[in-house]
């Protein structure tokens, strides 16, 4: 009944954590890693888009880029980018111990990240998938495209799984595992959109999953979903895309939101100007978000009605954006703000994200669209979104959030030459993109020619990617540097407002040694007013039940990666097992797994209350 | 504080006039219409353009007012008031846009509707089926029985109606100076139209990723007066001329004996595997975007895949110089107009 697992070694406890707060620090490496190698990717892209009719890469090459690009971005870096946050703060955001089901959690983690090392896999067996991210048929059939597409199928596929369980995780966690007096409207913005956008994940994810599914049934078995010739239907693979494709950016974006509306206030030292506002506006904007989807379709020939009506409800959202964009302001209008790294990244953000906002809107007009579509307009609307958003949104993140995750803060001079370089190196990059696209410029094209009126602005925009990538590495030295001589801080650093934190440092596997009361929004600023500025316990100080670390997560995701890549030899020349065997294997190691969990009893353990007492005496 | 807000109620001035300015190539860019349509969705474009600018100007406003007014000076413990929010603010917020999304919508839904109008009207409409393949554009002229590749012949000042097909992806039918794009998508007919306001040669592009060679998928629209137009549907319905020249009839043997013939249609003869060559010689451009050179065209024939990567067409390596330069020569002399 005591703690006894201190002996085994650093490699085995990280292997087989189910401590929320180490996933996060996973989430937050695996994404950092996957983060840069898409970013190599681009800077390699714009690299040959430098000058007119460059050679440093071929079409093909090129285009097994833009899709690598696209898909790492989205699935292999953003989410679990987000998703490290989520799994860090949120418990700590609504005074929980850990989230409700910490095996699932780190099996999520596991299969994340196990689907993105087989789709990284496909590099060694043929090259890249090179359709697009979007992996449009017929060009992602087999007629058109080789064996790196089966990797991008089964890749996001097996990730997709990852992802799911840890919404559904997270959603159960916000519903159950509040601290008594942290009603939902209580909660911290962030947790609001982590559940608002753990929704959309739970409706949009399954369309996908089932989607490659039938891409999947296509390219290995000869089914004929998507091939005209049997009676499959083209488009029907563009509708199932993008209703999962659509709902997407938003389940990226409020997440985003939800940081900005942490540091906004904690910086400026008031609360979120209209919260409640703030609230519903998110869940319009997730709702919307999903009726909307084929407004990526208005060149494909839907028809004027449907596009007149996906168009009129595109443009809907910009209301409840706006309503976000204000109340952010207006949280700032009279306050006392504080510029340091984090908010400059968070104030930065706003206007930044009403550029890629507006012309959201100038896209959702149908008829104009048609001038838009697939142009470097297109690419760079969504860039100011998910760079000028997502991207930003998540730099606050790390400076607002590094001392509670690692103790130390990040360097501010460091942190704020690296916001410069990169915002600067941001807009010059996508803001001449809007032009490049009016000009006649396709998206996703190798090269240009020549004396088209081009040259200038791709020649900006590659410069400006020197910049962004000359960030990162400003912020990879801050990094290191600050490790060794970061300034090491207390509890709370920032004199901030929010649970996360009211608990001790270093931070306890616990959390919290007694669940607090919540008493307000903004529960640790009220106690700072109205109390002796610590969280007033909701219970006595007792024994507290842990649960017990386990490999199978880790052995579970490692059958699943076995299958996917079992059905990827289905479409490979000689096969050294026969796949069928490989991909049942691969599911019976997992399934295997499953029983023992459900047969094999573990009550986790208890920390007493001696040990407890110990430890936040420091 | 006032420097401030003028020098960002000028700058989005000085973005329109840069777009206003048309930069870009003419007979390319988007933002010099030679068309109705396009100069439809351009004033529409500045339309939105506008209304997003005011939106864009009231939050930058407010934002360099934020930054200048509210920083927190050193040492400056004191706790800003604690507002909840502001119901009449917040009515304001959302009725303002509202309303400016009011005056976006009506453009949109009529314009959806002007663009999709592709019922043939009158007796001089000019009705051309599309075929969008990997990497080229075939142009069937039905009614007037006869097919052209790569390059697209429309009379000017009239409504050209479109009908698009694929043969192999998807790929997107687009001439920016003159209209919006249309995908072609395997298995599915779509319609569009375009007009030409003045002769000239616009330059053409496929708008969705189609393979490796997606980016040098390019066209020519050639817009010509009327009675030109009529001339040269004249000339392409009839039998092509006999090769003058002997180095061109031997040309011509060279391309019978290598079974040019079966890709490559030239007046009604031969099938549509790949571009018809009736008026080669009339080209701007070899393989869609190299200039118009005897040896573009001896490099295109040699190794088409070092040119465009993953075409179709296969390499003809063995054909001597001799052999090569009389095919040119050939090619070269597959002309309709005088």
């Amino acid at each position: 009944m005591s703690t006894t697992t201190k002996s085994k070694s650093v490699l085995w406890d990280w292997l087989t954590t189910v401590d929320h707060k180490k996933i996060g620090v996973m989430y937050l490496i695996a994404g950092t890693l996957f983060f840069v190698k898409a970013g190599v990717m681009a800077l390699f892209m714009r690299i040959q888009l430098m000058y007119p009719e460059m050679n440093f890469l071929s079409g093909q090459t090129f285009n097994e880029f833009i899709t690598m690009h696209g898909t790492i971005m989205l699935f292999l870096a953003a989410t679990p980018l987000l998703f490290a946050f989520m799994n860090f703060i949120v418990p700590l955001q609504i005074g929980a111990r850990d989230v409700a089901f910490p095996f699932v959690n780190a099996l999520g983690f596991w299969i994340f990240f196990f689907g993105g090392f087989l789709l990284s896999l496909s590099w060694f067996f043929g090259g890249g998938p090179d359709a697009g991210w979007t992996a449009y048929v017929p060009l992602s059939s087999r007629d058109y495209a080789g064996l790196g597409l089966d990797f991008y199928v089964l890749g996001l596929q097996v990730s997709g799984i990852g992802t799911l369980v840890s919404a559904i995780n997270f959603l159960v966690t916000i519903v159950n595992m509040r601290a008594p007096g942290m009603t939902m409207m209580r909660l911290p913005l962030f947790v609001w959109t982590t559940f608002i956008s753990s929704t959309l994940i739970l409706f949009a994810f399954t369309p996908l999953a089932a989607g490659l599914a039938l891409l999947m049934l296509d390219r290995l078995f000869e089914a004929q979903y998507f091939i005209t010739d049997m009676g499959g239907n083209v488009v029907l693979w563009q509708h199932i895309f993008w209703i999962f494709g659509h709902p997407e950016v938003y389940i990226l974006v409020l997440p985003a939101f939800g940081i900005i509306s942490e540091v906004i206030p904690a910086f400026s030292r008031k609360r979120l100007f209209g919260y409640t506002a703030m609230v519903f506006a998110t869940m319009l904007i997730a709702f919307l978000g999903f009726m909307v989807w084929a407004h990526h379709m208005f060149t494909v020939g839907m028809g004027p009605i449907a596009n007149s009506i996906f168009a009129i409800a595109t443009m809907t959202i910009a209301v409840p954006t706006g309503i976000k964009v204000f109340n952010w302001l207006f949280t700032m209008w009279g306050g006392k703000i504080t510029f340091n790294t984090a908010m400059l990244f968070a104030s930065s953000f706003v206007p930044t994200f009403v550029l890629g906002g507006v012309t959201g809107v100038m896209l959702a007009m149908a008829p104009v669209d048609h001038l838009y579509h697939d142009t470097y307009f297109v690419v760079a609307h969504f860039h100011y979104i998910i760079v000028g958003g997502i991207v930003l949104a998540l730099f606050a993140g790390v400076f607002y959030w590094y001392p509670k995750m690692f103790g130390h803060k990040l360097n501010e001079g460091l942190g704020k030459l690296f916001f410069w370089v990169f915002f600067i190196g941001f807009h010059l990059t996508f803001f001449v993109q809007h032009l490049l696209g009016l000009m006649g410029m396709p998206r996703r094209v190798y090269t240009f020619l020549g004396d088209q009126g081009l040259d200038t602005f791709n020649f900006i925009s590659t410069i400006g990617t020197f910049f962004m990538s000359a960030a990162i590495i400003i912020l990879v030295i801050n990094v290191i540097y600050s490790a060794f001589k970061g300034e090491r801080v207390g509890a709370d650093p920032w004199d901030a407002r929010t649970l996360e934190w009211a608990t001790a440092h270093p931070l306890p596997e616990y959390n919290f040694a007694q669940t607090p009361q919540v008493r307000s929004l903004d529960p640790l600023f009220y106690e700072k007013i109205h109390g002796d500025g610590k969280m007033k316990p909701a219970e006595p100080l007792q024994d507290i039940h842990m649960p017990n670390g386990s490999i199978l997560p880790f052995i579970m995701s490692v059958g699943l990666f076995i299958s996917g890549f079992g059905f990827i030899m289905f479409n490979m020349e000689n096969p050294i097992l026969p796949p069928i065997v490989v991909a049942v294997g691969g599911l019976a190691i997992t399934f295997i797994c499953m029983i023992v969990r459900s047969v094999k009893e573990d009550h986790g353990y208890h920390i007493p209350v001696e040990e407890i007492k110990a430890k936040e005496v420091n | 504080m006032k420097k401030w807000k003028n020098v960002w109620r000028i700058l989005p001035i000085f973005l329109l006039l840069l777009l206003l300015t048309g930069c870009g190539e003419t007979n390319l860019t988007a933002l010099d219409p030679k068309g109705p349509q396009s100069q439809w969705i351009f004033d529409n474009m500045l339309l939105s353009l506008y209304v997003m600018a005011f939106v864009t100007i009231v939050v930058f406003a407010i934002y360099f007012i934020i930054l200048a007014k509210f920083r927190r000076a050193p040492g400056d413990d004191e706790i800003p008031k604690q507002v909840e929010g502001n119901h009449k603010l917040e009515i304001l917020w959302t009725v303002i846009p509202i309303l400016l999304l009011a005056i976006l919508a009506v453009p949109t839904i009529t314009g959806t509707f002007l663009l999709a109008d592709t019922e043939p009207e009158g007796d001089h409409t000019v009705e051309v089926k599309v075929t969008g393949h990997q990497f080229w554009w075939q142009f069937d002229y039905e009614d007037e029985g006869f097919t052209a590749g790569q390059d697209l012949y429309i009379p000017v000042g009239e409504k050209v109606l479109f009908e698009l097909h694929a043969s192999d992806v998807v790929h997107s039918f687009w001439v920016p100076a003159l209209g919006g794009k249309v995908d072609t998508v395997p298995g599915i007919t779509n319609h569009m139209w375009l007009e030409a306001d003045e002769p000239g040669v616009y330059k053409g592009k496929c708008a969705e990723l189609c393979g490796p060679a997606h980016a040098l998928m390019d066209f020519k629209v050639i817009a010509v007066e009327r009675d030109e137009y009529d001339a040269w549907v004249a000339s392409m319905q009839e039998e092509p001329q006999e090769p003058t020249e002997v180095v061109a009839q031997q040309g011509r043997e060279v391309f019978e004996e290598n079974g040019c013939i079966g890709c490559h249609a030239i007046g009604g003869t031969g099938t549509a595997a790949g571009p018809a060559l009736t008026n080669f010689g009339e080209r701007e451009v070899v393989a869609g975007y190299l200039d118009f050179t005897d040896e573009n065209i001896e490099a295109w024939i040699r190794d088409p895949q070092s040119l465009k990567q993953g075409n179709n067409m296969p390499a003809y390596p063995q054909l001597s110089d001799e052999e090569m330069t009389s095919l040119v020569e050939y090619l070269k002399s597959l002309t309709v107009l005088e």
